[in-house]
């Protein structure tokens, strides 16, 4: 047993004895367990909404993305700036309506605004195809960092099993509490090692800033700009754009909107969220400073090019830190997304089958989902082939279908019927299948578009196809809208109150 | 271990926030930051030791913060009718 792994174990044992401290003193109905009673501060709802952008993918990805590519990693660091914008007007909005109505998933949202269960089945079968792949993701960030962190000394699939227990038990005990308490020492480690890493290895192997960028520049010219084609200056806006509409529609995220307990939580963070996220800036300078420093990662390799720079140039206490760091940032995001799924599922398929299902049946049957859920994604991680990848790629663009569905619900007339709604997401849907499945691009789908045509994210097409159908099944069914008598709209997100 | 809770109440305003012109501004940053990509992505010298790209789209995300405060401090103000309440 190494120093390295001695640290990286004695996080992890603090970090779930935090998680389950914080149950104390709460009752764990459906609405403690999954949005933390309603009732979190500015700072925990930081915490939360912070999981976003440091997950593992960030932490491997984007050094990846500057190491293997170059300034086209920049986009990350664009489209959060653009949902935080956002969010000052979108998530005050969002957590009105959640709370008035008691809301409990994203897939409530949708079934409230519409007036549709059928469209609540939709959304949650959505969220979970974009969910489970998501929270592999994050798995196999979890073994490859503590593997790597241990010099070998943990196999990958030991810390899968391992991390994935830890979270199972923690989830089920302690919900949404426990990702909270998670964050909080998750995000010190993550800004001290992100930020320290990314100060150090370039004025250690560089000298300056300044001489790192200009050796890249002369070793790989034209590698700090974006290039004519491909990823181009139009791949760039159109993927911010598309990721920034697509931000607050992860179902994790968007049933953290509904923890906070004022709404002006989310617009103290949309201030603050914006200056946060530059600690990506010290991820990338890390990715860059691994150019020179580890040359010859190819592929998906250059994902390992943050921590093989760091186990060639820290000793094992420092490396135990980093690979602490990458633990959290893949346990805190992972039970976010497990208490999403498995209140989706229990919430938002179970309960309108089964028509008389109280609100304690829903509440346990959404904790005994977990196990099952994280087992899944576990045997995805160690076994999964090529089929997980094609998910993972498409997990973005599956969430960002939900955007035109929840901004037109958002006026106080709805200009949308359900039926509209529903055409718009089977069919954008269906189109990030086909594209992501047979591997299209624009150019593909249209040899005769002009270059900066053939360079936008082929997300867009989905985007507009479901715009399109949304537009005509709207049109076509709006005047043929019986409104429900007001007995009968009885929310079904309402759930047992405890306050 | 406390109950980690904070006050948050006492500095909200009294009813859901109503758009207001200046909210318009909210476009600027994005605009400015995406708008300028093109531009910015054929300056190939280093500026203060960044490439110019990543300084560019660094200067946007602090003006995005910016914008925010602005109207977090404007949007928060006491406005006359609601003193007069």
């Amino acid at each position: 047993m190494n120093a390295a792994l001695v640290i990286i174990a004695l996080f992890f044992v603090i970090a779930v004895a935090l998680a389950l401290l914080a149950r104390r003193g709460h009752e764990m109905s459906l609405e403690q367990w999954s949005l933390g009673g309603r009732g979190f501060g500015a700072i925990f709802v930081f915490l939360l909404m912070a999981g976003e952008i440091y997950t593992t993918f960030t932490f491997l990805g984007g050094s990846g993305w500057a190491y293997g590519r170059g300034a086209p990693a920049l986009y990350i660091l664009c489209y959060s700036a653009l949902a935080y914008c956002m969010s000052y007007f979108l998530l005050p909005a969002i957590w009105r309506y959640a709370r008035d109505r008691r809301l409990v998933s994203q897939a409530d949202f949708f079934v409230e605004k519409y007036e549709s269960r059928a469209l609540g089945v939709l959304v949650a079968a959505v969220s979970v195809a974009a969910l489970v792949p998501y929270l592999v993701l994050q798995l196999k960030g979890l073994g490859i960092i503590v593997s790597e962190a241990s010099y070998g000394s943990v196999r990958p699939a030991v810390a899968v099993w391992t991390g994935t227990i830890a979270l199972i038990i923690y989830v089920v005990i302690s919900g949404v509490r426990g990702s909270a308490w998670t964050a909080a020492i998750k995000d010190v480690m993550i800004f001290g090692v992100a930020v320290g890493i990314g100060i150090y290895l370039p004025l250690h192997y560089y000298g300056s800033y300044g001489e790192m960028f200009a050796r890249i520049e002369a070793a790989k010219p034209g590698f700090l700009t974006l290039p004519d084609r491909g990823n181009s200056p139009a791949w760039f806006i159109s993927t911010v754009l598309l990721s920034a509409l697509g931000f607050y529609m992860w179902p994790q995220y968007f049933a953290s909107v509904y923890t906070a307990k004022s709404e002006d939580v989310f617009r103290k963070n949309a201030m603050v969220l914006p200056l946060y996220q530059l600690v990506v800036l010290f991820v990338f300078f890390t990715g860059f400073a691994a150019v020179l420093v580890v040359p010859g990662l190819a592929g998906s390799d250059a994902d390992l090019s943050l921590l093989r720079a760091s186990r060639q140039t820290f000793g094992a206490p420092m490396l135990g830190l980093i690979g602490a760091a990458g633990l959290l940032t893949a346990l805190v995001p992972g039970s976010m997304i497990l208490i999403s799924a498995a209140t989706i599922l229990a919430q938002n398929v179970y309960r309108p089958l089964t028509k008389g299902a109280s609100d304690r049946q829903v509440s346990l049957l959404a904790r005994a989902l977990v196990p099952v859920i994280a087992l899944v994604a576990v045997v995805l991680t160690l076994r999964g082939g090529n089929a997980i990848v094609n998910l993972l790629l498409m997990g973005y663009n599956l969430v960002t279908q939900l955007f035109p569905a929840v901004v037109l619900s958002l006026g106080r007339r709805r200009l949308a019927t359900a039926a509209g709604a529903f055409a718009g997401i089977v069919a954008g849907e269906a189109t990030v299948a086909y594209i992501s499945l047979s591997g299209s691009s624009v150019a593909s789908l249209l040899p005769w578009a002009p270059e900066v045509v053939k360079d936008l994210n082929v997300g867009i097409v989905a985007l507009i196809v479901n715009v399109t159908v949304f537009a005509l099944v709207t049109l076509a069914t709006r005047g043929r809208r019986v409104s429900q008598p007001a007995g009968e709209r009885v929310s079904m997100a309402a759930t047992g109150a405890d306050h | 271990m406390v109950e980690f809770r904070e006050e948050l109440q006492s500095n909200q305003p009294a009813h859901p926030l109503r758009l207001r012109a200046y909210h318009w501004l909210a476009a600027v940053p994005p605009l400015c930051m995406l708008g300028g990509v093109p531009f910015a992505n054929r300056v190939h010298r280093l500026v203060l030791g960044l490439p110019f790209l990543l300084l560019w789209i660094v200067i946007w995300v602090v003006l995005t913060a910016g914008c925010m405060a602005l109207f977090y401090a404007l949007d928060h103000r006491v406005t006359p009718d609601e003193r007069g309440l």
